[in-house]
């Protein structure tokens, strides 16, 4: 797990510049993989999904709030880059930042996906579909993130959509904003927009709707979100 | 963001970091097929399957070649299975489908009414294309059956090698016509009394003890003596001379829906 730290990251940014694709954010492997794609498509395509099973499912799972439908998508966003890639020749298979591009396909889809759920009613509330535990981890830990987790997750589907796309892969899936900026096809002065916008909007909708806090706040009480944020 | 900048941790940023979720095991297994070499009735088996079931087979390619075959047709990651899924390796050596699950998912529904008819075969047993075309609920698409077929991506599982041509020959096949005739003897059918009765023009078998007309390989029509066996060229002969079509092998009408 990474721990962001916005600051340093930020400086380091900046410090490289726009073209510092890999500053900040978690370590890509990205030549690897691409390399090992450009040899053969379908070993390439295992070291592909090792790398990055855990940023696409993450991205997956919080951008659409709920574990089923991330499955879905997680597994669309793989098979669609895969059948892209039977198409693609080896010097442009070897050219590809494998990571935003499975990111690109990912909220492409996604985004496609809210279009078409517009029209349908819509599903139960999000406490009817809990994720289901993670058996690796210990009962109190699972406890404690569930919280937090728990509330999070929620607050997060309030976002718009640009917003909501913009704060998952900068704070939950750890990615720089020069490839944020990639993968949504935005400016990245619009990305940070919507990154400030969408952790503003967090803490408010943390601070005014307690309605969005655990089942039983008085047993459980949230850690505040707001300490120490926004003045 | 001033608690950033004064160094201490920002807990919205921090929980949401803490969002990220690992990948469920099963999740490759939606995506990519699996692949596995096995024994069986024909040289150099690979064989494709996914978690809906066994979805590829094919018979003496190389890796490469079995391996180009299933993305051209497909289009989806293969990579290397441990062992055989549960089921396979039986399945092939007694040509019985059991409880093996098969991932006919990508067939047209007609193709899949084919398959469908044709895995109800039993082992040892011939049908020609017509009787699939009546199963499959399209009695005039005889030709239809061949392409079908022909297109089966699990041959063996679904022993297309069992159709056969009702003027006597075999018919194509996927692996090639001496290939059929191999499964066929090795399954125990008798190709040359078969040859035979065609040349006669019978293709129906009846008992005049029961009054029942089968096709000739059907287990029932097998234990007809010779004294009581009399042969038909067609089933409307045989229901003009008081035979019922039986309900095994169902020279007549196409089984009810189940």
């Amino acid at each position: 797990m990474t721990v962001t730290d916005e600051a340093h990251s930020r400086a380091a940014a900046a410090s490289r510049g726009p073209g510092g694709a890999d500053t900040g954010g978690a370590p890509d492997r990205g030549a690897e993989v691409a390399a090992a794609l450009a040899a053969d498509l379908d070993a390439g395509f295992a070291v592909l999904y090792d790398a990055y099973r855990g940023v696409v499912f993450s991205t997956a799972l919080r951008l659409c709030g709920r574990w089923a439908e991330a499955e879905d998508l997680a597994a669309e966003a793989f098979l669609r880059a895969y059948r892209a890639l039977i198409g693609y020749d080896t010097g442009r298979i070897a050219a590809l930042r494998p990571r935003a591009w499975l990111l690109t396909i990912l909220t492409n889809l996604w985004r496609n996906g809210l279009r078409t759920a517009a029209r349908r009613p819509p599903p139960g509330p999000l406490e009817d579909a809990p994720d289901p535990p993670d058996p690796s981890e210990g009962v109190e830990d699972a406890a404690a993130r569930h919280e937090t987790g728990r509330e999070l997750a929620g607050l997060l589907t309030a976002l718009t959509p640009s917003q909501r796309a913009a704060v998952v892969l900068r704070h939950v899936t750890d990615l720089p904003v020069a490839e944020i900026a990639a993968v949504l096809d935005l400016p990245e002065g619009t990305v940070k927009s919507h990154i400030s916008r969408g952790l503003a909007r967090l803490r408010d909708l943390h601070r005014t709707s307690p309605a969005h806090t655990a089942p039983d706040p008085t047993q459980h009480p949230t850690p505040h979100l707001t300490q120490g944020g926004t003045p | 963001m001033n608690s950033t900048a004064s160094g201490a941790p920002d807990p919205l940023t921090t929980g949401l970091a803490a969002l990220t979720a690992d990948a469920p095991d099963t999740l490759l297994d939606r995506i990519a097929a699996r692949r596995v070499r096995v024994p069986g009735p024909l040289p150099d088996l690979q064989v494709a399957f996914t978690d809906h079931g066994v979805a590829y087979l094919r018979a003496g390619l190389d890796e490469d070649a079995f391996a180009t075959a299933f993305r051209a047709r497909f289009a989806r990651p293969l990579l290397p299975a441990d062992r055989p899924p549960a089921g396979l390796v039986p399945a092939l050596r007694t040509g019985r489908l059991g409880a093996l699950p098969l991932d006919l998912r990508g067939l047209s529904e007609f193709e899949a009414a084919v398959l469908r008819a044709a895995a109800a075969i039993p082992r040892g047993q011939v049908r020609p294309y017509a009787w699939v075309a009546r199963q499959a609920g399209h009695p005039k698409a005889v030709r239809a059956v061949g392409s079908a077929l022909g297109r089966n991506p699990v041959p063996l599982l679904i022993p297309c090698h069992r159709v056969t041509r009702s003027d006597g020959a075999l018919g194509g096949y996927v692996f090639g016509g001496p290939a059929k005739e191999r499964l066929l003897r090795g399954e125990d059918v008798d190709l040359e009394e078969l040859a035979a009765l065609t040349a006669r023009g019978t293709l129906l078998v009846g008992s005049d003890t029961t009054g029942i007309v089968c096709y000739p390989t059907c287990a029932d029509a097998r234990r007809i003596t010779p004294a009581h066996r009399r042969g038909f060229r067609t089933l409307a002969a045989a229901e003009a001379a008081g035979y019922r079509p039986c309900l095994h092998c169902r020279p007549g009408a196409p089984r009810p829906a189940a």
